[in-house]
């Protein structure tokens, strides 16, 4: 009977002690656009060394397929998509407050090739050529790197040429794997994701887009962690996140 | 919607086709012998039911990738790829459904009673034979709903079917990565449909396999 009083005091201290932290750490989750992986997971570092007690836990994917899970009722504080649409549409849904939303890094398209291709094409009109039989880009109705490609494609009006030859990747990510591994000719991902696998791709050149690619950011209005939630996108957006940033490839919005 | 449904039968269907073909010789090969190292090959040909689908997957893109084990030589030689066609769908496929009948023509050779083979052999019938008008027939409700589980579990494939051949509307997108796609774009009701058409076919097969394995009692 003294073990069991002794057991029961034990399980007591220990569930305590487990539990002491959540009643005062603040844990949020952030559910960012899959181009923001590396960049995102060097400032939620920086930002929970600035914020002792504050934790951050990232969910990255392509912007699309986040939006479908917040809207199935996903616990997520901060959503950080790569197009304004997919902003938009969290926004028409009510799944963010709008007076929180900004703009807070830009990117730029690129068309890369594998860096064993023995010749990269200078134009939009060479992907027409036999020499590119597979071109990879983002799913358009998911992804927006996707979005963005098929927007160039329509105003180069290299839509009809180009069609039989894509290949949909689920993220931008995705699209620069298959890029990386040689099983397509060419891809369609940002100048950001470029530079992560730059020994095994080469950018062919920068592609104009349609409309600027800027990046939006946003609290949900579900966040129970709205503190935290802010904290963490105004250190974003403040001088410390943009500086990593721009170390990863991004530009100012 | 259909698009789907006729790429995930055509599929099934020849997956089910080539790892039925492969299981039953197996199965019947492993349940007549027994050599050292038997066990492990046991365990070899179970893995893919066993693995998760994107470790099935990444073996999948290194063999047969274009700058894969195979698939390098496969396309210098035959100029044939995989990925992002629905052969490779095929190929994920039969990978996944292979132990599924290879443990059932296995069990069901090993139940079937071996004095009527010795019989026939002893009445001068060859092996080919024996496999042909004896062994097989008597295994043939195991075997059957082997191959019902098989065609279910080559309807499902999801996860290594999308790494090798990639969600191509018309080309490669499957019923179940249709499904997917559908609820990544937020189309909810294109991807209820789909996922009850899935449910119903799946039920149906689960039923008969079921219906042919009680029978023999």
């Amino acid at each position: 009977m003294q073990i069991n009083r002794w057991l029961r005091s034990a399980a007591c201290a220990v569930s305590l002690v487990l539990a002491s932290p959540l009643l005062w750490a603040q844990e949020i989750v952030v559910s960012a656009a899959a181009s923001l992986t590396n960049a995102f997971q060097a400032v939620g570092k920086a930002w929970e060394q600035a914020q002792p007690g504050r934790k951050a836990t990232f969910n990255f994917a392509a912007s699309g397929a986040l939006l479908a899970q917040m809207q199935q009722g996903a616990p997520v504080d901060v959503f950080a998509s790569a197009d304004q649409p997919t902003m938009d549409k969290a926004q028409a849904s009510g799944l963010i407050a709008p007076d929180t939303r900004a703009n807070f890094v830009k990117n730029e398209l690129v068309l890369i090739v594998p860096a064993k291709a023995a010749s990269a094409p200078k134009t939009l009109e060479d992907l027409t050529g036999d020499t590119y039989k597979r071109i990879a880009a983002g799913t358009p109705a998911s992804v927006p790197v996707g979005r963005y490609t098929m927007n160039v494609v329509e105003q180069a009006k290299l839509a009809g040429p180009l069609q039989p030859k894509w290949i949909y990747g689920e993220s931008v990510r995705q699209v620069l794997d298959y890029v990386a591994r040689g099983e397509v000719d060419a891809g369609f991902v940002y100048r950001t994701d470029a530079l992560v696998k730059k020994d095994d791709t080469q950018i062919a050149f920068a592609v104009p887009t349609t409309s600027p690619v800027t990046y939006p950011i946003a609290q949900l209005t579900a966040s129970k962690q709205a503190a935290a939630a802010q904290s963490f996108i105004a250190f974003v957006r403040g001088p410390e996140g943009q500086k990593i940033l721009e170390g990863f490839g991004f530009s100012q919005p | 919607m259909f698009t789907p449904l006729w790429l995930t039968l055509k599929v099934a269907l020849l997956a089910t086709l080539f790892a039925g073909a492969a299981g039953i010789a197996l199965g019947w090969w492993m349940a007549r012998r027994r050599f050292p190292g038997q066990s492990v090959l046991d365990s070899v040909l179970l893995l893919p039911m066993v693995l998760p689908p994107t470790v099935l997957g990444y073996y999948l893109i290194v063999l047969v990738g274009r700058n894969g084990l195979i698939g390098h030589w496969l396309e210098r030689w035959f100029g044939i790829t995989l990925l992002f066609t629905w052969q490779g769908a095929v190929l994920a496929a039969a990978v996944v459904s292979l132990p599924l009948i290879y443990k059932a023509a296995r069990a069901a050779f090993e139940e079937t009673d071996g004095r009527f083979a010795q019989a026939a052999r002893t009445l001068g019938a060859g092996e080919w034979e024996v496999f042909l008008r004896i062994s097989l027939p008597l295994a043939l409700r195991g075997i059957g709903a082997g191959l019902a589980l098989s065609f279910a579990r080559a309807m499902g494939e999801f996860g290594a079917t999308l790494m090798i051949a990639g969600n191509l509307p018309g080309r490669t997108q499957t019923l179940s990565v249709a499904v997917y796609a559908a609820v990544q774009a937020g189309d909810d009701r294109l991807a209820l449909s789909l996922t009850l058409v899935i449910s119903v076919v799946c039920v149906v097969l689960l039923v008969l396999a079921s219906r042919l394995l009680q029978a023999k009692h």
